[in-house]
């Protein structure tokens, strides 16, 4: 809910494969927005400034921390959060390893994650360890130590090329 | 096995507080102290009233009539002095960040606007911040007319520890010192309280740990029935003793819900969690080892400082850290002198509290750094040191000079398997060559002791309501599948999965069959959440027997529908089986059918129950001790005196495994953050109070860059009083990695002649070791 006076602006952008028109208090940030203008709270919010990678979000391609991106810099572009029901190849093959490989404990900073290791493997089909781990630190995990995410991104990346060379 | 329910968060389709929507909630803010201790007046709240979607603006004044202060009292005890607490401070705030006004607002960001029109009256007061200065005795009380900042002393002294030092043929001396830290787990503290005039019935939402202890202290404070309060804590991003506390912000809300009668939400922001989450770990610590000319201990002495804040932690005290030190100092090792002092002081910085691993940590690095030491002076690797002075196995079980009954460890098996999976005589002359090359490298070892699965002394001698038992009820679908409502709760650390298997390998069915639920004081009996490690030992144990339960329950009415006894049928994969043949007779679901649509078709009197439960508390032994071994490879930048963790490793036994996927990771991720207790992670105070690590940026944690691979492997020694013989390992990976890393860079800076005595390792504190800068005025 709004009080009356909070300054909005109309903004329409593509969210999840859907047409969204809305009204946003200008100083809403995109995080918010998704989370709580359009109810997609699988972007988390674990620090608000810009480190923590929890709020992870794409726009037209590419992930941004969605607690330092207004809500009215989406205008006219297009969003993805891990909500989609058209996940990119790489994000399902994530979902699933992750899943598998017990690659994450509380899950809050899992959708940023993947969101992240996705991008990577978009652009690097076969990264080192020490790739991954370095794609990724932006991305804080309290729970799990970071080694079985590095796994499961390993495991992910060696199954998309399985699938691309098949 | 993976965890089913993750299905769920990696599709983003977890249910944290804040993704959960109460129809008319609004927001909550906190004006709080920008002082470490000043006295106050909140002079003028009726501008910040006046913005647009301000709701209301709360004071001490609105919520003393509705909450009490609390307290932390331990009756075993009597000489623990901690101040009054409230949810809302009144003319007297004692650390920066306590809170002293609440605004409620159609949105956070309205709520935030109007906090900065509350108009205070602040008058400074000097302030007790560091530790040592907190701790003389003409301090700087940290609250107005204490007389002294001493809030609790404890000594302890068993055998003749004088004679032994007088005795000894080498005596070691350490002093450590800790600096805070917190837990910071992802999802910071959150609370929706909503609670309806009509009923009198308050539904909270909350990021914590255990509900029903939750629960049962909000009805207390608020006047209400536990009946009338429900706690649900739904999915948790991550806690690590954390939110296991009573905070006033969560009490605070639930207050101003009641007084508004309508939802009120808050989500602490980063800054806000760092600087009012417990704190943990700050301790300046001395001890003595005495050893005598056979090379065996004889004798320890520690004196600990510990710091509190500026109260001890509601309701389970902040000296329980310390005290849990105490009890784990020379854990894996036969030794009968012991003297140990401990003083907790209050200073107005933000509470210290539990967090993962409890005080273990400390102990395990004071005792493993005098190991290293004692064996130095001996001439002799502290593996011999070790393996001569550890209990062994025919010696137990054994109560340590702190009282503790060591039962079921495995020093001696859990070193030797870490001899070969480090490839001990290898990975040595391997530092040699890397050394010969100029790198600066080092491996540490720590044996540890932890203590798990507190049972019910603990704090029952206390009299804080803490329950040590859980409850399991588990009901008979007429599917044939099994619902279980269980008082553990899920943090993150997989027990909901855990009871599944358990369940399942009890009552005879796939673990799929089985659909777990936690974390809501409406659905299971009262009982301990999760804390201290004792999903898998105690809830774990529940679970089997109420499964048990269930299972002869299907067996006797499988019987007597079949006109047959129980003891010739089997039960396996949702199937009654001959038990001779193996040849199916009937599926669990048709008997369950058959009870619950057609009990007219059972024999009379067969009164068969489709649902049981099964309550359990351990009375024996009120702690479970754990045992292992870590090992820490590390490397040391010489220009920036960085430290880089290269490589870890742990042998654990944490008893019987449940799930051994799920038991890795946990000790994985514990280690990880021992490692950034080690070197990174501190809560730093300015000299007046202000404090310094509110961001993630300040407050460095471990990131994915800068962490090894760790190695994990187990030893299995089942705890030999129950049925499953499962104890704790959630904590294990911080009990000893910080002692392996601080083990690992003394190694690596030997060669140079320095060393290291404080955590965490600061760069310029392993330049000042290697001589690159100059040592430190006084030192
Ligand atoms: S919430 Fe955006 S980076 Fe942490
Ligand atoms: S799984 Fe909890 S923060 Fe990563």
């Amino acid at each position: 809910m709004m009080a009356s006076d909070e300054p909005t602006a109309e903004i329409s952008c593509t969210v999840n494969g859907q047409p969204v028109r809305a009204h946003v208090p200008v100083r809403q940030s995109l995080v918010d927005f998704v989370r709580h203008g359009l109810g997609l709270t699988g972007s988390h919010v674990g620090c608000e400034h810009g480190v923590c990678g929890a709020c992870h979000a794409v726009v037209d391609g590419r992930v941004v921390r969605g607690c330092l991106m207004l809500a009215v810099q989406v205008d006219g572009r297009t969003v993805t959060t891990i909500e989609t029901d058209q996940p990119t190849a790489q994000m399902r093959a994530l979902q699933d390893a992750f899943f598998e490989r017990a690659a994450l404990q509380c899950g809050f900073c899992t959708p940023g994650m993947i969101l992240q290791a996705s991008e990577l493997l978009t652009r690097t089909a076969a990264p080192t360890r020490a790739e991954i781990r370095d794609a990724l630190s932006g991305n804080y995990c309290r729970c799990t130590g970071y080694h079985a995410i590095v796994d499961a991104v390993e495991t992910a990346a060696a199954r998309l090329r399985d699938k691309a060379a098949a | 096995m993976p965890r089913a329910s993750t299905r769920r968060l990696v599709a983003g389709r977890g249910r944290y507080v804040d993704d959960i929507p109460a129809k008319g909630e609004v927001y909550a803010a906190f004006l709080r102290s920008p002082h470490a201790h000043a006295a106050f007046e909140v002079v003028n709240i009726s501008a910040a009233a006046a913005i647009p979607g301000v709701v209301r603006v709360l004071t001490a004044e609105n919520i003393d009539p509705v909450c009490p202060p609390w307290k932390c009292v331990l009756r075993n005890a009597p000489d623990l002095q901690s101040p009054e607490q409230r949810p809302l401070a009144r003319r007297q705030a004692v650390f920066q960040g306590e809170p002293i006004a609440l605004v409620v607002a159609q949105s956070r960001a309205i709520a935030e606007d109007a906090l900065e029109l509350i108009e205070v009256e602040w008058s400074e007061r000097p302030a007790a911040i560091s530790l040592e200065a907190a701790a003389m005795p003409d301090a700087v009380p940290a609250h107005e007319n204490l007389k002294s900042n001493i809030c609790w002393r404890f000594e302890h002294r068993s055998g003749d520890p004088d004679k032994a030092f007088a005795d000894a043929e080498h005596v070691v001396l350490r002093r450590l010192v800790f600096a805070r830290k917190t837990g910071v787990p992802l999802e910071p503290r959150g609370i929706l309280a909503s609670y309806d005039p009509s009923t009198n019935g308050l539904i909270v939402h909350v990021s914590h740990q255990m509900p029903h202890q939750f629960q049962l202290h909000l009805a207390e404070l608020l006047g209400m029935s536990p009946l009338d309060v429900r706690v649900i804590c739904s999915d948790i991003g991550g806690a690590f003793g954390i939110k296991m506390h009573i905070y006033p912000e969560e009490v605070a809300v639930c207050a101003a819900s009641r007084i508004l009668g309508r939802p009120v939400k808050f989500i602490a922001d980063r800054v806000e969690s760092l600087s009012s989450d417990v704190h943990a770990r700050e301790h300046i610590v001395e001890a003595r080892m005495a050893v005598n000319t056979s090379g065996m201990i004889t004798a320890i002495d520690v004196d600990d400082i510990q710091g509190l804040g500026a109260y001890s932690v509601y309701p389970r005290s902040s000296t329980a850290e310390a005290m849990s030190a105490l009890r784990a100092v020379g854990g894996p090792y036969r030794f009968d002198n012991y003297h140990a002092l401990l003083r907790s002081v209050l200073q107005n910085k933000v509470m210290t509290g539990q967090y993962r691993s409890v005080g273990h940590p400390v102990a395990a690095a004071i005792t493993e750094a005098l190991v290293e030491d004692a064996a130095a002076v001996r001439g002799e690797d502290s593996i011999v040191f070790r393996q001569r002075n550890f209990l062994p196995t025919e010696a137990m079980p054994w109560v340590s000079p702190m009282g503790a009954r060591m039962i079921d460890l495995s020093h001696h098996a859990c070193l030797e398997r870490m001899l070969t999976l480090v490839d001990y005589p290898r990975l040595r002359q391997e530092i040699d060559t890397w050394r010969q090359e100029g790198r600066i490298v080092g491996l540490g070892l720590a044996s540890f002791v932890e203590f798990t699965a507190t049972g019910a002394e603990a704090y029952g001698r206390a009299h804080v309501p803490v329950s040590s038992l859980d409850g399991v009820m588990l009901t008979m679908e007429p599917t044939g599948e099994v619902r279980a409502q269980c008082s553990a709760s899920e943090i993150g650390q997989g027990i909901q999965q855990g009871l599944a298997q358990i369940i399942a390998d009890a009552v005879g069915v796939r673990a799929d069959k089985v659909r777990v639920a936690l974390g809501d004081t409406a659905a299971s009996p009262h009982g301990g959440g999760a804390w201290s490690s004792r999903g898998a030992a105690i809830t774990g144990e529940v679970a089997w027997t109420a499964g048990r339960k269930l299972r002869n329950e299907l067996l006797n009415v499988a019987a007597a529908m079949l006109q047959t006894t129980a003891t010739s049928l089997d039960l396996r994969d949702g199937r009654i089986l001959a038990a001779d043949t193996g040849a199916e007779r009937i599926a669990i679901g048709d008997v369950a059918r058959t009870v619950i649509f057609h009990p007219y078709d059972l024999p009379a009197g067969t009164n068969a129950q489709m649902s049981v439960s099964h309550t359990w508390g351990r009375d024996a032994d009120p702690f479970l001790p754990t045992n292992g071994v870590q090992a820490s490879l590390v490397e040391i930048d010489p220009i920036s005196g960085l430290v880089r963790p290269l490589r870890h490793w742990v042998v654990e036994d944490c008893g019987r495994i449940i799930n051994p996927l799920l038991v890795d990771e946990q000790i994985r991720g514990g280690v990880v953050q021992g490692i950034g207790e080690a070197l990174y992670e501190i809560c730093r105070y300015t000299e007046d109070g202000q404090y310094g690590s509110g961001t993630l940026a300040d407050y460095l944690l471990p990131m994915a860059a800068d962490m090894p691979d760790i190695v994990v492997a187990h030893v299995e020694t089942p705890y030999s009083g129950s049925q499953l013989g499962a104890k704790g390992a959630g904590e294990a990976g911080t009990c000893g990695a910080p002692a392996a890393v601080l083990n690992a860079v003394n190694d690596a800076l030997r060669p140079f002649g320095g060393r290291i005595d404080a955590m965490p390792i600061s760069p310029v504190d392993v330049l000042r070791a290697l001589g690159k800068l100059p040592a430190k005025a006084g030192a």
